[in-house]
């Protein structure tokens, strides 16, 4: 049974101080029918934070979140108050997640679907194995982020670090400020009429501003799709 | 004469009868071979199937059925019970089995989706299970395997959220025996419009998978990591761990730290789809010299009640399955053995009840029946690992499975032979006691004494 604090219509409130993340997550599997909003206090860093959702609620975590906070959402929007801890919003099928603050290594690695908005940076390897969903950062991402992105859209308002997009498939980033090395096959390539269009969309979804101009396209090169002994095995 | 073009591989030199040949142990026909195909090619061979070379094996081992100082039970009278539970320490609904002999991961791409709902088809007859691969949960296996364990891999192709949830367990992927340290692949022939969706990959192109998991690194991630997956599956689910066999008894230790319900130890004989051949025969240790370093870790913790131990990688007969269990193993599982009782390696195939040779496709591979390990060129003549839609149409469902069951119907029958000749009523009452090496090497590997003495190698001085 769960004991529930101060409900308030359609408002669940959850505090990790006297219950825990196991008590969450189950009453988050639960039948959600004509809860809107779950409201989660005093999550102090905790791992596995509204994890496996299936259900359009919103849940706000109000602080800081560990590991895998998110982690294989589907439907739902999760907010997160504070920092995330790495794997934020891994494996997200739908829905959207958002970190207020600072997202940690693997930031929505192999999200098939939904958007993932992280406001501040992102560190090591956001995006990695991305399989479609899309994910604005506000800040800079770490190096190696889009390592093997198969699909989906990265927006990066800031910098990005070595290695962008490493063994890129068909994901596609843009990027505002500097990219400090590119990964292997990884290519800047002119932005189109579409493209313009996509970061315009993304950043009015992620409700940032910058002018969709400022971006550069990095896209696959394809080069690395089949076995090539010309590319002395250098990826 | 004719000639070759330039970049051919020669083969085998024909020779008359009267010529004096030596050939050279460290550059014999083989190795002349191998250097002049990547002379001509410039790229490394990928194959499939495990490693072709000797190695110490459960062979090399006896059992000491029961006389004078061991009391037998009835052969044909006296139960002796096989079921098997996996998954005790954690999980809130382990899996019970009624054999300890299950069908190891392996992957629709790699296999077609006939052959998985075959294999599928095959476990829930026998009361076992089966398991997915590097691409995702088919339907088809769903639907056929009462007890389906999903694998999490590096790659996480086709890893979602609903099919976590429709598994009975879940198997983190940390590595296989047959190329401990790699990732997966997939050549573009058999990366099909189904395959290729599944894996959110371009049709065609030569997949190759990540070796390392993307939002995990490390034994303290891991565990954090299952944690996540126990939270996801509300704790009901039995959370497994493979390892590739290297330093199996330090992998282990960690893999029970994480928190790991059931840990996975693939030996070196461990078969593979497709991977480089210096992979396969040069990476990793055998089998043997595996399953007693995993068995000293769980005593080591004493987590051996708690924590089960399956053990895989060229379990081949009932009593490769009943030296496992008695070296300390709970369960086996096995993967090139159930593709060989489908019909790989064959020379025909089942057409309608019509046997149908497959010679020449064999031939055109440059192979025969017996040798083949061409699973990578899709193009397998007994239509089994291949995405081909006229192929795959070789291997009909209902015939693999029957012969999959059979199979596994007869290792079941030859481990409860063995163990009720050891006086066993149960088959995972078998113990290191019963057995005995023929070789040093295996008795050092598995820590049994040498056959006819009390010599275990390593471990002090015996008559």
């Amino acid at each position: 049974m769960v004991s529930v604090i101060a409900p308030v219509a359609q408002r669940i409130e959850f505090d990790l101080q006297r219950q825990s993340v196991r008590e969450l997550n189950q009453y988050l599997h639960g039948d959600l029918s004509g809860v809107q909003e779950v409201l989660v206090k005093n999550p102090d860093g905790a791992h596995s934070l509204a994890v496996g959702l299936n259900a359009a609620v919103r849940v706000d975590i109000g602080g800081h979140a560990g590991y895998f906070a998110a982690g294989m959402n589907k439907s739902a929007t999760v907010v997160i108050h504070g920092n995330a801890g790495p794997g934020v919003a891994e494996n997200m099928m739908s829905g959207r997640v958002e970190v207020a603050g600072f997202a940690s290594g693997g930031a929505g690695g192999s999200a098939h679907g939904g958007l993932l908005v992280i406001r501040g940076d992102a560190g090591l390897r956001c995006g990695i194995s991305l399989k479609g969903a899309d994910i604005v950062v506000g800040g800079e991402v770490g190096s190696f982020s889009a390592f093997m992105a198969q699909a989906g859209r990265m927006v990066i308002c800031g910098d990005a670090g070595d290695g962008l997009g490493d063994s890129l498939y068909e994901a596609v980033i843009y990027v505002r400020g500097k990219i400090r090395s590119l990964g292997a096959d990884a290519r800047v390539e002119p932005m189109s009429e579409r493209d313009l269009a996509a970061v315009r969309d993304l950043l009015a979804a992620a409700g940032i501003t910058h002018p969709a101009s400022e971006f550069k396209r990095v896209a696959s090169g394809r080069t690395l799709y089949h076995w090539n002994a010309d590319a002395h095995q250098e990826y | 004469m004719a000639t070759l073009p330039a970049d051919a591989v020669p083969g085998p030199a024909q020779h008359g009868p009267d010529l004096q040949l030596e050939e050279s142990a460290g550059f014999d026909r083989h190795i002349i071979h191998y250097i002049q195909r990547a002379a001509a090619t410039g790229l490394y061979e990928i194959r499939g199937m495990g490693s072709k070379r000797h190695l110490p094996h459960f062979d090399d081992l006896l059992f000491l059925g029961a006389s004078l100082s061991r009391y037998p039970l009835e052969g044909y009278r006296e139960k002796c019970s096989s079921t098997t539970v996996l998954g005790t320490r954690y999980a809130k609904k382990p899996i019970t089995l009624g054999t300890p002999i299950t069908i190891a991961g392996m992957s629709f791409g790699s296999l077609s989706a006939n052959v998985k709902e075959a294999l599928g088809r095959a476990a829930t007859e026998m009361n076992t299970s089966t398991t997915t691969g590097d691409g995702g949960m088919t339907s088809e296996e769903r639907q056929s395997s009462k007890t389906l364990v999903y694998q999490c891999l590096p790659s996480r192709y086709g890893f979602n959220p609903d099919d976590v949830r429709r598994a009975d367990a879940i198997e983190v992927v940390i590595g296989q025996g047959a190329k401990p340290g790699g990732g997966g692949m997939l050549l573009g022939q058999k990366v099909s419009a189904r395959v290729a969706g599944m894996r959110t990959l371009p049709e065609g192109i030569d997949q190759r998978s990540a070796s390392r998991h993307p939002d995990w690194t490390g034994p303290d991630d891991l565990a954090i990591k299952i944690k996540e997956l126990r939270e996801i599956t509300d704790w009901e689910k039995p959370i497994y761990v493979k390892v590739g066999a290297t330093r199996v008894f330090n992998d282990v230790k960690l893999a029970v730290h994480a928190g790991a319900d059931v840990i996975v130890v693939d030996g070196m004989q461990g078969g593979t789809a497709a991977t480089q051949w210096a992979f396969i025969e040069h990476v990793g240790i055998p089998t043997l010299a595996a399953v007693r370093q995993a068995v000293e870790a769980l005593e080591d913790l004493n987590k051996k009640q708690e924590v089960q131990l399956i053990v895989s990688g060229g379990i081949r007969t009932g009593a490769d399955v009943a030296k496992a269990l008695a070296l300390g193993a709970d369960a086996v599982s096995i993967g090139q053995g159930v593709l060989i009782a489908l019909g790989c390696n064959s020379d025909s195939y089942v057409q309608r009840g019509q046997h149908v040779s497959a010679l020449a496709d064999y031939h055109k591979l440059g192979t025969g029946p017996g040798y083949c390990h061409h699973c990578q060129s899709g193009f397998c003549p007994v239509g089994i690992t291949t995405q081909d839609p006229v192929l795959e149409q070789r291997l009909e469902p209902a015939v693999g499975a029957k012969r999959v069951r059979n199979y596994l119907r007869t290792l079941t029958m030859e481990l409860t032979m063995i163990a009720r000749a050891c006086g066993k009523q149960d088959v995972h009452h078998l113990e290191r006691e019963d057995l005995v090496a023929l070789t040093i090497e295996a008795a050092a590997m598995a820590g049994v004494p040498l056959a006819g003495t009390s010599w275990i190698p390593g471990r002090g001085a015996g008559i």
